[in-house]
């Protein structure tokens, strides 16, 4: 194992958050905070609270959430995208570095820079509604499973994508319609029967009933389904990026 | 291998997805130690050999291997031998110097080492620039900090594509120097270059790269003295009206501007004809007040090797 160059890549892609730490940490922790001002208690006062729990507690798992799947895939795609964008890159593949440790260096980075994010945007959720966290090693692992999973998807979009538009249409016009689409303000549950069904098709239905349920133990789906499907996106996430590595796909010729 | 040998290239070819065959069955055998010049016009296939021994670009076809390791199989060992000077110049643009260099240290897998890292900014005169960002300096400060990159995880055998592109005079003497004392440290060094006075000046050896093949691959030497022509020019007292018929027999050029009389030879054949020229003209009763002597350029060699391809 190439430590050195896992922690070179690692250090690299870190310092990139404390250089730019009003866009990677200030933007999200205030957008998340007008959220809370919004939802919260201007429109969550006058929501009754859901089964139990005060609108204003009950977004914030789904508010989490939000932030780690969107800053997830931007650290991740931008990360592996610029050095490819400006032709560092050549560094990285004629570097003794295996593929797994190129993963953990720029994947372990930006799952690192979430789970930051993410810890931050609770304690801020602590400002406004009083929070509890029934169980703090089940909503641990969500944090940081969701975190990996989609800093890989992430990625794979920055592998992906050929241009700046590109790197931003998944993130914009996919993951943050299903994450909105995905029960983060309102219980599947208040859905008519209809969409509740047309719900289980977003994946991120899974991620924040199960991040919620550790919270509240409130769920739409079984705890286990959750960390099934959570489990079954991250392996489809890992085949990709070794076919990825294998074929050399957007990064060798 | 070679015993010598340090890079074995066996039968190797590149096609591109696109169907573009860059580089077509090329054999070579770098050897340990010494400064070899790959020539080739643009689009010869220089790069891509450059990048398939590298590890950027995949192989098509044949067999690498550095100090007897495969470039995929042993891919760790040979790429931490290998020290890459892209032709282009990418950086990251927000970097400091001292960063990105430190950054390639620990990218090839060495431990920090801020006194190596500071000997090799000083000896590219990059010192004073350690803190800049690398968006704040002129190409050929990205030049040097490239070659500093390359230079920080100590290889063993360094590539240098087209190194002195768009850089000074001053510096490109700074950088050969570099080079030769690299070399006297025991470095590989296997360069590109499209000024080849530099190839003339630095390299042991030659390969002519064109199409995708390996022309020839020759000590410099012998390849300039094998395809080489050496020129005599004589100074004539008077213009001449035309080469006289008892001179028919000489290849020779009359140039009417400096009225010269210029003979072109081989000079390493065992009679090149100059005693005989010199006798004839003086029963041709042609005399001249100056005479001096011109060997061909690499350059001269390189157009003429690859014109004769096409």
């Amino acid at each position: 194992m190439n430590i050195y160059a896992v922690k070179a890549i690692y250090v690299f892609e870190m310092a990139r958050t404390f250089r730019t730490i009003y866009q990677s940490i200030l933007a999200p922790v205030i957008s998340t905070s007008l959220y809370f001002v919004v939802f919260g208690a201007a429109i969550g006062s006058r929501i009754t609270a859901v089964e139990g729990v005060s609108y204003g507690a009950f977004i914030v798992p789904g508010l989490v959430m939000l932030s780690l799947l969107t800053q997830s895939i931007s650290n991740a795609s931008f990360g592996i995208y610029f050095p490819r964008f400006t032709g560092t890159i050549y560094e990285v593949l004629s570097a003794p570095i295996s593929y797994v440790e190129i993963l953990l260096g720029y994947v372990g980075a930006a799952a690192t820079k979430s789970i930051i994010l993410g810890v931050i945007i609770l304690a801020t959720a602590t400002l406004f509604v009083p929070l509890q966290v029934a169980h703090p090693l089940i909503m641990l692992t969500f944090l940081v499973l969701t975190s990996i999973t989609f800093s890989l998807f992430g990625f794979i979009i920055g592998i992906w994508a050929d241009g700046f538009e590109k790197l931003q249409i998944i993130p914009l016009l996919v993951v943050m319609p299903l994450t909105f689409l995905g029960g983060s303000f309102y219980s599947v549950n208040m859905l008519p029967p209809f969409w509740q069904t047309v719900t289980l098709f977003n994946p991120v239905v899974y991620l924040v009933s199960g991040f919620r349920w550790s919270f509240y133990e409130l769920a739409d789906v079984s705890l286990w389904v959750s960390i099934g499907m959570t489990g079954v996106f991250l392996t489809g996430c890992l085949v990709t990026v070794w076919w990825i590595f294998r074929t050399g796909y957007r990064l060798k010729a | 291998m070679n015993k010598q040998s340090i890079i074995s290239i066996q039968g190797l070819s590149k096609t591109y997805d696109g169907g573009f065959q860059a580089l077509e069955d090329v054999d070579l055998e770098i050897r340990k130690g010494e400064i070899f010049a790959l020539l080739g016009p643009n689009g010869a296939g220089k790069t891509t050999l450059i990048n398939i021994v590298c590890g950027i670009v995949n192989p098509t076809e044949g067999r690498v291997t550095v100090d007897g390791h495969d470039i995929i199989t042993g891919y760790r060992a040979t790429r931490s031998m290998i020290g890459l000077v892209p032709q282009e110049l990418p950086t990251e643009a927000f970097e400091t110097v001292w960063n990105t260099v430190s950054f390639s240290r620990g990218l090839f897998g060495k431990p920090a080492n801020p006194g190596h890292i500071e000997s090799v900014l000083k000896s590219l005169s990059l010192w004073d620039k350690k803190d800049n960002k690398m968006m704040t300096l002129s190409g050929g400060m990205k030049r040097r900090v490239l070659i500093a990159k390359a230079l920080s995880h100590e290889p063993r055998i360094l590539f240098l594509d087209e190194p002195t592109a768009g850089v000074d005079v001053e510096l490109r003497q700074d950088m050969w120097n570099l080079v030769r004392g690299l070399r006297d440290s025991g470095v590989t060094i296997i360069l590109t270059t499209h000024y080849i006075e530099e190839a003339e000046q630095m390299a042991e050896r030659v390969g002519v790269i064109n199409q995708g093949s390996l022309i020839l691959v020759q000590e410099k030497q012998e390849l300039m003295d094998r395809l080489g022509n050496k020129q005599l020019r004589l100074h004539l007292h008077e213009p001449l009206q035309g080469i006289p018929a008892s001179l028919s027999g000489f290849d020779l050029e009359f140039v009417p501007e400096s009225c010269e009389l210029v003979y072109t030879y081989h000079s390493q054949r065992e009679r090149t004809g100059v005693t005989m020229l010199l006798l004839a003209l003086g029963e041709a009763g042609i005399t001249f007040h100056d005479v001096d002597t011109k060997q061909s350029s690499l350059e001269e060699i390189f157009v003429n090797l690859v014109t004769w391809e096409k």
